[in-house]
């Protein structure tokens, strides 16, 4: 039996249609379902209250400044080292065993789970090194993590500025360095931007890596040595130990609106980058 | 007569393919040469081979020398850098760096170490009058280089060039996608920048070369067929070759 | 940089693009150290294929918990492969670019959103409808197959689409013009031709989905057993490492990093498929 392949189009073309909108309206519920419970929680107090009874009333307070430290100790770090990789990566070196082995790490540790970087933060810079559970701790472990999108991101961008700036450069007397540090970086720094932006999102987000490292103390840090809770750590253990779903819903929403208002951002720097090279 | 570049039996390969064969040729200074040759006859290759932009390619290979005032510019202790400092080139697309009028012009001086405000904004007016842009761009030179047109953006490369305070410079088709205003803009430069350079000019328009220069090489599948006066080569070539292509009887 | 000149420059570049490998490196030797040493002291076969698992008798068989780690990452691909699969497909065959370039994005943000929200959504809505009309307790291998098949999405999406438009348009004009419907050009030569990408979409899925970790501890019920059905409670290797990490000692401990050996061996092994996956697609081109 042969059916018309006019049938099968029309039926092949309304499936797929039919996937793609399930899967936007998977991402659409979401967001929805936990902005309508949490944004009745949330509210000026709720951001600046400190919590009472494990988080079962108050606020957030200290998970804000928790979810904002450990990003921003995070790519502090990767950043420099990320950027000088891709640097090197897309400049200084043509396709050698040696950047064949960078490649492969950074494509491995990418593909490395979060409780893998959990369980490596907390033997190597809680126990090993005797950092404890801390910021430091959480931060590093972060930067490990976030390492492979700044590295990638980085060198997409910098692979996409036009090689006749490079030559120009060049044939001005310009050294490798200069035409990196003058034409090369300048024109690529949306690009990297926006890699940085995505890592910001993911770290804000992430909780097997950070609760093992960073720990979970509910204390305004003082110092890069204490142990700080972010939002999602502590959204994982209102929710997880049954302590309030309301404050859970609240911390979700925060949650959600900070890691979309990053990604966002992200994306309309790569778009004006984009619209500008072409 | 003063020798700025003495080549001697130079070839240049790209991986396996060869650009050039076995050139022998002097560049006089204070002199324009026109290099002329159809699309694939190594005129660019040869450019590239006076300020070693060429080895910027991957699996390039140059034999033979390159004499710059008597000295070999191949030679390992020769500083590149300082060589393109004094051999600049302009490309045949126009290629301003997205920054604006002002920084595109004092870009290689800024390299060399030069942040004096004074001496900076007296070298941009020097080189942008000298490149006959100057009344065009006085009072936008913040401006981006990118929003200039392509006429102008091919002034501002000569004028970038120009700042360096080079010995020698050399032009890759200057005017191949400009309109005929611009054109002659350019060449009415390059006719009063002979007097302090040395200019080769590599043009795909036997017309512009029979204008401006004083000396004419033709080049033809990376063979040098012939050099002489300009006057020489459009009137009384001395091999066939040149002739047919003069005369448009090529190919 | 007149202080340390080019070569000093490129020396201190190459050095820093070192830190991704070491880190790795790094990882593998510490996660190793702690972890090996036990599983040989405990026996391999005992480690891997003993059902017991109770530290507190000294029992540390992970069996349950990789056959439950390969249950919920298989069902995971039969929720997220076809549909990532489809809608990869539409945007980059029939979508118009205006919409692939809405959509697109879209998509990727539901890689964004942080797992924890996944497991929370899970345990409020998911589990209690599969509880309610399904039976059984809800939190479930099934929740854990869903919610991973979802959150797996985006990466099947992005990287399929990547591989879809790398096929050379002369392919599909070839077929259209020998009078084939865009949908029997599309899966007679698109996707043979886009195969091993779209291969590499879903060996990286699955290496998400197995490392998983808060979105599974949530809704997939946590006890320790080899599932029968769909609707039983169970506990991937991953979330057996996050359960008793915050009060394990000992040779508890040294099970747990055994756990995450066994982890990261298999991560491995996924991300080396993939990566030869993507190197053939590439080539191709």
């Amino acid at each position: 039996m042969r059916v018309n392949p006019k049938y099968t189009q029309w039926g092949a073309v309304t499936i797929l249609t039919g996937a793609t909108i399930f899967t936007i309206l998977i991402l659409v519920f979401i967001i929805f379902f936990i902005l309508e419970k949490g944004l009745p929680v949330l509210g000026l107090s709720f951001l600046t209250e400190n919590p009472q009874e494990m988080g079962k009333a108050g606020g957030i307070f200290p998970t804000l400044i928790g979810t904002i430290i450990l990003p921003v100790f995070a790519l502090l770090i990767a950043t420099p080292l990320g950027i000088s990789t891709s640097v090197y990566l897309a400049e200084y070196t043509k396709e050698t065993r040696i950047t064949k082995v960078i490649r492969f790490g950074t494509d491995c540790l990418a593909g490395i789970p979060s409780i893998i970087f959990g369980l490596f933060g907390y033997i190597f810079f809680v126990i090993t090194l005797g950092l404890g559970w801390s910021i430091l701790s959480g931060g590093l472990t972060l930067a490990v993590m976030v390492l492979p999108t700044i590295i990638r991101t980085s060198e997409e961008a910098i692979r996409a500025v036009p090689n006749s700036y490079r030559k120009v450069s060049f044939s001005l007397g310009a050294s490798r360095w200069q035409t990196v540090k003058k034409v090369v970086l300048p024109n690529a720094l949306p690009g990297i931007v926006t890699g940085i932006m995505l890592s910001v999102g993911r770290s804000i987000g992430e909780t097997a890596a950070v609760i093992f490292t960073a720990g979970s103390s509910l204390r305004i840090p003082s110092s890069v040595f204490d142990s700080t809770r972010t939002m999602a750590v502590h959204f994982y253990i209102l929710a997880r130990e049954g302590i309030s779903s309301e404050n859970a819903y609240g911390t979700a929403a925060t949650l959600i609106i900070a890691v979309l208002f990053v990604n966002l951002l992200a994306y309309y720097t790569m778009h004006r980058f984009i619209a500008k090279r072409s | 007569m003063n020798i700025k570049f003495k080549i001697e039996n130079l070839s240049v390969y790209f991986g396996k393919e060869q650009f050039l064969n076995n050139v022998n040729l002097e560049i006089e200074a204070n002199k324009i040469l026109g290099i002329i040759g159809p699309s694939g006859s190594g005129k660019s290759t040869l450019l590239g081979a006076l300020n070693r932009m060429n080895e910027l390619e991957p699996h390039c290979r140059t034999e033979g020398t390159v004499l710059m005032d008597g000295v070999d510019i191949n030679s390992s202790t020769y500083d590149v850098i300082n060589l393109r400092k004094k051999v600049g080139i302009v490309f045949a697309m126009p290629v301003p760096l997205p920054m604006s009028i002002y920084e595109n012009v004092v870009y290689g001086v800024r390299l060399s170490g030069v942040n004096d405000k004074k001496k900076l904004d007296e070298l941009v007016e020097k080189s942008l009058t000298e490149a006959f842009l100057w009344n065009e761009v006085k009072d936008r030179l913040n401006l981006s280089g990118l929003r200039i047109s392509g006429g102008q953006q091919q002034r501002l490369c000569l004028a970038r060039v120009l700042a360096m305070e080079p010995e020698a410079i050399l032009l890759d088709e200057p005017s191949s996608g400009l309109d005929p205003i611009s054109t002659s803009k350019i060449e009415d430069a390059l006719n009063q920048l002979k007097e302090k350079y040395t200019i080769v000019l590599v043009t795909n328009n036997t017309k512009q070369a029979a204008r401006i220069s004083d000396n004419t090489a033709y080049f033809l599948l990376g063979d040098m067929i012939e050099v002489g006066s300009t006057k020489q080569i459009f009137t009384a070539p001395l091999k066939k070759e040149t002739d047919d292509y003069i005369t448009g009887r090529f190919g | 940089m007149k202080l340390v000149g080019e070569k000093g420059v490129q020396r201190i570049l190459m050095i820093t693009a070192l830190s991704a490998i070491s880190s790795l490196l790094l990882i593998a030797l510490f996660i190793f150290s702690e972890g090996l040493p036990f599983i040989f002291n405990y026996g391999v076969g005992n480690f891997l294929l003993a059902n017991e698992w109770d530290p507190s008798t000294g029992h540390f068989g992970i069996f349950p918990m990789i056959m439950s780690s390969v249950w919920v990452t298989l069902g995971a691909m039969v929720v997220g492969a076809p549909l990532g699969i489809a809608g990869a497909i539409f945007l980059s065959e029939y979508a118009s670019p205006i919409i692939m370039k809405i959509v697109k994005p879209t998509i990727e943000l539901l890689a964004a959103i942080p797992s924890v929200v996944y497991g929370f959504i899970g345990v409020m809505v998911l589990a209690p409808i599969i509880r309610n009309n399904l039976g059984g307790p809800g939190l479930s291998l099934l929740a854990g197959c869903i919610i991973l098949g979802i959150m797996i999405l985006p990466t099947v999406i992005s990287i399929s689409i990547d591989s879809i438009l790398a096929v050379p348009r002369s392919y599909r004009e070839g077929s259209l013009a020998l009078g084939a419907t865009t949908w029997q050009t599309t899966h007679m030569v698109t996707i043979k031709a886009a195969r091993s990408g779209i291969v590499a979409s879903i060996i990286l899925g699955l290496g998400r989905a197995i490392g998983e970790t808060m979105a599974v501890i949530m809704v997939a019920g946590n006890s320790v057993n080899i599932p029968n059905s769909a609707l039983d409670s169970v506990r991937t290797l991953t979330a057996n490492i996050a359960l008793e990490m915050s009060y394990a000692t000992g040779m508890h401990r040294e099970a747990l990093f055994a756990t995450g050996v066994i982890l990261f061996i298999i991560i491995m092994i996924l991300n080396s498929i993939a990566s030869v996956a993507i190197r053939n697609r590439n080539a191709k081109k």
